[in-house]
């Protein structure tokens, strides 16, 4: 239901954009033709209908996946975003990787070893990450290992190959090694928030009963620490990670736009300097849609691993 | 803290000074050293930032005294080139980096500062309104701020920027950009006070000096505000050290993209933009002290926010 909701506010947001940014006539017959012409235009496309009908028309459209077309393409603004998708999805996918594959074992130690001088490292060097923000991260790791070092690529997706029908970077090695420094400089801006969540949950559960029972029945401390604290410990990290889905995305227009990366945030960029209005439109629309679907996903999974909280509308 | 006085003698604040002074807060910050180093940096940016007119070599602003000539000198340290002129070095339009960073300073910390009045000022009256109000106009609220923090705020103000940007042309919005970016930056955040401060209203409403002010007939939008809210105020100082980080690094992200303050007026995230170009032929200078004192006070600030929720946070109370 809420979904719904939002998808029909930005739909009215994407609509009130069009009607009011440019005016689609100028770009489709240039300024030479007459004004009663452009009025009998007018009124053939239908620019002068009520605004509930030209509203309808714009969803009806827009439900058959037809934004219109790219200014700057002349391609279905629909189609340009989506030969771009993969590229930002690729981006999101390696720095999800690093991200869970260095925040859960460093977030577990920290909360298990609280005192340890590894731990105030950890927890030291967390804070500096959340405090350098992340076009920062991308600019210095550019000017560290490619400037300086030459060891990457410091722009570009490199070569691609397109085993499944799309462009993708994951089957060579030119293309994974584009797309380290971009991931890495996506990560470091969401690792230490989970490094921290996953500690302090951690730590919470650490003092909770059933722990101390299970100590109590002398469980090995490996079983108790991974097995029954760290289950636990991902009910919150699950919601805080749909929600930072939504951040990622946004943080991809800056990684984008610093590392040249061919996806959709840079897209957004060219298409807002250009006033492509079908291309800024659709992209709202497509993010829009990315957010209500990990909302909705992130609800249901939920759930899914804790039975104790009911959706709305569920009978009990 | 305490309930406020209307009152005050000058006798009063001193001995109210000198109790604070003894206080455990401050005993328990002059032990922390990580806590006192953060305060001094960032007292001394901001005041540097806020001094920038008086104390900076050069105006930045002031196109007279800008010279092309003097483009792209390395700071004073590097031997060969540095102009004892120019301490840091200038940018490539020759403008000196000391005073441009200052200014700059001062555009980043006033929209850090003016974005996080405007989120307090609709949270903290949003939160008293549903947290005591309760009923339609709390599940109305709450649903909204729901909403509102499932996008995320930097995508939220990239694309409303963007569009402002497309709509009113690069001329007109780089003169409206300082107050676009507060407008932007300040709604987009609100919930987070909302959320905050309805859940200690929530704590406080049922206390007995709620109860009382009501029995003797006070008006629900003095208890609100007279009574309930001196007493949400610690949370609120905690989230707004970490708002202003927050809303400082939005403003440069914003800015590093060219949707945020423009180059003949820039704010330490256009700095770093304009001189990201610079860094592949080897004038790191541009890019490099700014962000270097972008991220000095962004970490000096969100230290200091660690230190104070911690401090004021009575689950802690350890030693």
């Amino acid at each position: 239901m809420q979904a719904t909701l939002v998808m029909f506010v930005i739909s009215l947001i994407g609509f009130s954009i069009q009607d009011n940014l440019g005016d689609p006539l100028r770009e489709l017959v240039g300024q030479s033709v007459s004004e009663k012409e452009r009025d009998a235009l007018r009124d053939r496309m239908g620019l002068n209908d009520p605004f509930l009908v030209q509203y309808g028309r714009f969803l009806s459209n827009a439900v058959q996946g037809d934004l219109g077309n790219s200014y700057f393409f002349k391609k279905p603004a629909l189609e340009v975003i989506a030969r771009k998708f993969p590229a930002t999805l690729e981006l999101v996918i390696g720095a999800t990787f690093i991200i869970i594959f260095s925040s859960v074992p460093l977030g577990i130690y920290s909360a298990i070893k609280p005192n340890s001088w590894l731990t105030r490292f950890i927890l030291g060097i967390s804070i500096v990450g959340i405090s350098v923000p992340v076009f920062l991260t991308a600019i210095f790791s550019i000017y560290i290992f490619s400037v300086e070092l030459g060891w990457m690529p410091s722009f570009g997706r490199g070569e691609t190959t397109a085993p499944f029908g799309w462009d993708s970077g994951f089957f060579n090695g030119d293309g994974l090694l584009h797309l380290i420094l971009p991931s890495l400089s996506l990560a470091s801006i969401m690792m230490p928030l989970f490094i921290r969540l996953i500690r302090s949950e951690m730590m919470e559960i650490l003092q909770m009963d059933y722990i101390r029972f299970a100590w109590a029945k002398g469980l090995y401390p490996k079983r108790i620490w991974f097995l029954h604290a760290f289950k636990n410990t991902l009910l919150p990290v699950i919601t805080v990670g749909g929600v930072q889905v939504g951040t990622m995305l946004a943080y991809t227009i800056l990684t984008e736009s610093v590392f040249q990366w061919p996806g959709m945030g840079f897209l957004f960029l060219e298409a807002v300097n250009r006033v492509d209005t079908p291309l800024i439109i659709a992209y709202i629309i497509v993010v829009g849609l990315i957010f209500v679907v990990t909302n909705t996903v992130v609800d249901l999974l939920y759930t899914w691993v804790n039975p104790t909280v009911k959706l709305v509308g569920q009978k009990s | 803290m305490g309930k406020p006085h209307s009152e005050v003698s000058g006798a009063k604040i001193m001995t109210r000074i000198k109790s604070f002074l003894n206080s455990d807060f401050v005993y328990r910050f002059r032990k922390d050293k990580v806590a006192v180093v953060s305060l001094g940096i960032v007292l001394v940016l901001v005041l540097s930032a806020v001094l920038a007119p008086l104390i900076s070599p050069f105006d930045p602003y002031d196109l007279k005294s800008i010279d092309i000539m003097d483009s792209e000198i390395p700071p004073v340290w590097d031997e060969n080139d540095g102009d004892e002129r120019f301490l840091l070095g200038t940018d490539p339009q020759g403008r000196d980096m000391l005073s441009t960073i200052l200014y700059g300073m001062r555009i980043s910390l006033m929209i850090g500062f003016f974005a996080v009045l405007l989120q307090g000022i609709l949270g903290v009256t949003i939160g008293l309104l549903s947290g005591y109000l309760g009923g339609k106009i709390d599940a109305f609220f709450m649903r909204l701020a729901d909403i509102q923090l499932s996008f995320s705020t930097l995508m939220v103000a990239i694309i409303t920027l963007a569009i402002f940007q497309a709509a009113f042309g690069a001329e007109l919005y780089s003169k409206l950009a300082i107050f676009m970016l507060i407008l932007v930056i300040g709604i987009a955040e609100w919930p987070q006070y909302a959320r905050t401060v309805r859940a200690s209203v929530l704590a406080e409403k049922h206390k007995e000096y709620v109860d009382a002010a009501r029995v003797i007939g006070m008006s629900p939008a003095r208890i609100m505000f007279r009574h309930i809210f001196p007493n949400t105020l610690s949370p609120i100082l905690v989230i707004s050290t970490i708002q202003v980080a927050n809303a400082i690094i939005s403003e440069a992200a914003l800015s590093f993209l060219g949707l945020g303050m423009p180059v003949n007026q820039p704010s330490l995230g256009s700095l770093i933009s304009s001189g990201f170009e610079y860094i592949f032929s080897g004038s790191w200078w541009i890019t490099v002290i700014p962000s270097f004192f972008l991220v000095l006070l962004i970490l000096s600030i969100n230290l200091l926010g660690d230190w104070l929720r911690d401090a004021l946070n009575p689950k802690l109370y350890k030693d």
